[in-house]
């Protein structure tokens, strides 16, 4: 293929460069708005010296508040809980078959999976550095297994590339590079990089693309046995008298570049989604139950606070109950660590300096969906072979995870079938429930062609109408960080805000617990040092 | 919980402006650009955009907080203040003017404030929107 550079033109050339630049350029991004930075844990929190008494309240069952009552209790703090909803966790939870979720407006859903089946609306993959997260999982023990991200026998898709046809993501991967590193090995060859490269690099670099590119002995990327290495065979290779093993063609650099499909092949190597990824087994809320059973007894349910109220002696919070209203109730302690979301607490009276008021009203909260599917049978292994890992696509669903766990199991299966953002998560959410699953039933049949007559049920959750949060996450940008975030997690009298959206790591439960961990560390040294 | 595939396209996108990198789908049944919202008619983009938090009659909802009702809300008498809501929001209402244009903003903004047993019948313009981008 490509040995004489067919209709190679300069759009396609500043794509590829573009790609190549990309995942670099992608991770900055990434990084300066706070993703992709390495959790700074180092272990389990030593709170030495004597609290002496004190008490703090915790609003909020989060996994924040919920750690911040584990670590203050076990230091001789004591710790009360309020939490609106009737259990513990948070946006880390679990969907299983029996539960039943009324979203905001009133609309009803019944979970009907199997045993054993979930959808995690909220967060469902854990990266092998976020330190915190994993090492609660170990000492309050949740079983861990690996969470599949990249699966090169998964799908990407277009719906205006190769006819809307699906492709295996090794094909687009390997071709690709293989496509780049030709190029790149005659431009070296032609001399394009003297004045780069020494002369002992370009060999070493001809090497190298050679062997990353998977090129043939004259540097190109060609059918053969080593590109379908990469690439998989057209018939693959059998024992006794099975057909003859058949290289497979690889795709030209044009349909690669003009399909967009790249823009998928690097999101496995971000930080935060590199191998080895991890999930609880049995559901992500395994993690909100086990800190429940650690600090269940502290929390009060059902508590709707509506004023939050503090002065030099301590501090004051009314609530109501959730489900009745009625007569307010009021909890006082001598500091309080506040994990209620901005997009609700911006709505609570809270008595807070003018800095920290400001923080509370300009945080605005992504919209997000997810809609889970569950299949008759798991059609994606029996007849595609794909074991775990995501299909993506530009379809308005952007994307379908195959579970990770009960391979082959020959019951139904779950998929995450939309898990979308911005415009997408807007125009989903404000649909209802059933309309949502009907429109990622009709993306995702263009993928798999299954899903006509395999469906079975589905829930739907759009984080907008989440009644516990009105939103799926704090969205900081560089300018509201710059302006609120010192505000925003500084102790404000004897308040401490905590949560993802107090930390670097927004939405991810490793920002909730570091900033719980924090604001749990700085208040007990406010204490201990008078 | 995390924006994957959105991030990481929205990243190649403003990092590559030269090529149209990503190609923009959209579907038979009103879903358009990932950051664009579809619909251009004050009710198509209520429908499509608001009715998520406001509800299909603009009743609003109460959860641990709440999203005010748009029915017989005083506060649209003035349309700069929901303008500017839409445009840049507040507390729990997130910023759309990404999502709009300005003859969306207005059309929303219009429909409204002429809806839900609201009648201000002042038209909001192109203009006004314009004055509220930041």
């Amino acid at each position: 293929m490509l040995s004489g550079t067919p209709q190679l033109t300069r759009r396609d050339l500043l794509a590829m460069i573009g790609t190549l630049a990309g995942s670099a350029a992608m991770y900055q991004a990434m990084t300066t708005l706070g993703f992709a930075q390495e959790s700074p844990y180092k272990g389990p929190l030593k709170l030495d010296g004597d609290p002496k008494g004190a008490s703090v309240l915790i609003l909020g069952a989060g996994l924040s508040g919920m750690v911040s009552a584990y670590e203050l209790s076990k230091a001789g703090y004591r710790v009360q809980i309020l939490e609106y909803r009737k259990k513990a966790g948070g946006r880390c939870w679990s969907l299983r078959g029996g539960d039943k979720y009324t979203e905001l407006g009133g609309f009803e859903q019944e979970c009907k999976f199997d045993k054993g089946l979930y959808l995690n609306p909220g967060p469902w993959r854990i990266p092998y550095h976020h330190h915190a997260v994993l090492d609660y999982c170990k000492r309050l023990g949740v079983r861990l297994e690996a969470f599949v991200q990249v699966n090169h026998n998964a799908y990407l898709h277009s719906a205006k590339a190769f006819g809307g046809k699906p492709q295996r993501f090794r094909q687009i991967n390997s071709d690709f590079n293989g496509h780049v590193a030709e190029l790149l090995s005659k431009v070296t060859r032609q001399g394009g990089l003297d004045q780069a490269v020494s002369k002992e690099d370009r060999e070493k670099l001809l090497e190298a693309l050679q062997s990353w590119g998977a090129l043939d002995g004259n540097y190109a990327y060609a059918a053969g046995d080593r590109s379908s290495e990469r690439r998989g065979f057209e018939i693959d290779p059998g024992g006794g008298q099975m057909p003859v093993p058949k290289p497979s063609q690889p795709i030209g650099l044009s349909d690669i570049v003009q399909s967009g499909l790249w823009s998928s092949l690097s999101i496995g190597n971000l930080y935060e989604y590199q191998t080895t990824m991890f999930q609880p087994i049995g559901g992500m809320d395994m993690i909100a139950q086990a800190f429940e059973r650690e600090v269940g007894n502290l929390i009060h349910y059902n508590a709707k606070i509506t004023e939050i109220d503090q002065d030099d002696n301590g501090v004051t919070v009314r609530y109501e109950d959730a489900q009745k209203g009625g007569e307010a109730q009021t909890a006082t302690a001598d500091w309080c660590i506040c994990t209620v979301p901005f997009s609700v607490l911006s709505q609570v009276k809270t008595k807070v300096s003018s800095d920290m008021q400001a923080a509370i009203d300009n945080l605005p909260y992504a919209a997000s969906i997810k809609v889970g599917l569950q299949f008759k049978r798991r059609f994606w292994e029996e007849d595609e072979h794909i074991y775990g890992g995501i299909t993506f696509t530009d379809l308005p669903n952007t994307l379908i995870s195959y579970p990770s766990t009960d391979y082959q199991s020959s019951g139904k299966g779950v998929l995450l079938g939309a898990y979308s953002w911005e415009a997408w998560a807007y125009e989903f959410t404000s649909l209802p429930p059933e309309e949502r699953i009907k429109k990622a039933l009709e993306y995702g049949a263009q993928i798999h062609p299954q899903y006509n007559d395999e469906f079975d049920n589905g829930m739907a959750v759009g984080w907008h109408r989440v009644p516990w949060t009105l939103g799926c996450y704090g969205e900081w940008t560089e300018e509201k960080r710059r302006e609120h975030y010192r505000a925003a997690s500084a102790i404000d009298g004897r308040i401490a805000m905590a949560g993802e959206h107090i930390s670097y790591i927004p939405a991810w439960m490793e920002g909730a617990l570091l900033s719980g961990l924090d604001a749990t560390g700085r208040l007990h040294q406010r204490v201990v040092n008078g | 919980m995390n924006r994957i595939t959105i991030s990481a396209a929205a990243a190649a996108i403003a990092v590559f402006t030269t090529v149209p990198a990503f190609p923009q789908s959209s579907d038979s049944t009103g879903f358009g650009a990932a950051t664009k919202i579809e619909a251009k008619d004050g009710a198509g983009i209520y429908a499509s955009l608001c009715q998520g938090c406001h509800m299909p009659d603009g009743v609003g909802a109460v959860g641990a907080g709440k999203y005010p009702a748009l029915a017989k809300n005083e506060n649209l008498e003035a349309g700069a203040y929901p303008v500017f809501m839409v445009v840049s929001g507040q507390k729990a209402m997130p910023p759309l003017g990404s999502y709009l244009d300005d003859e969306q903003v207005a059309a929303v903004v219009t429909y409204i404030r002429t809806n839900f047993d609201n009648n201000y019948t002042d038209a909001v313009s192109t203009e006004d929107v314009q004055a509220a981008r930041p």
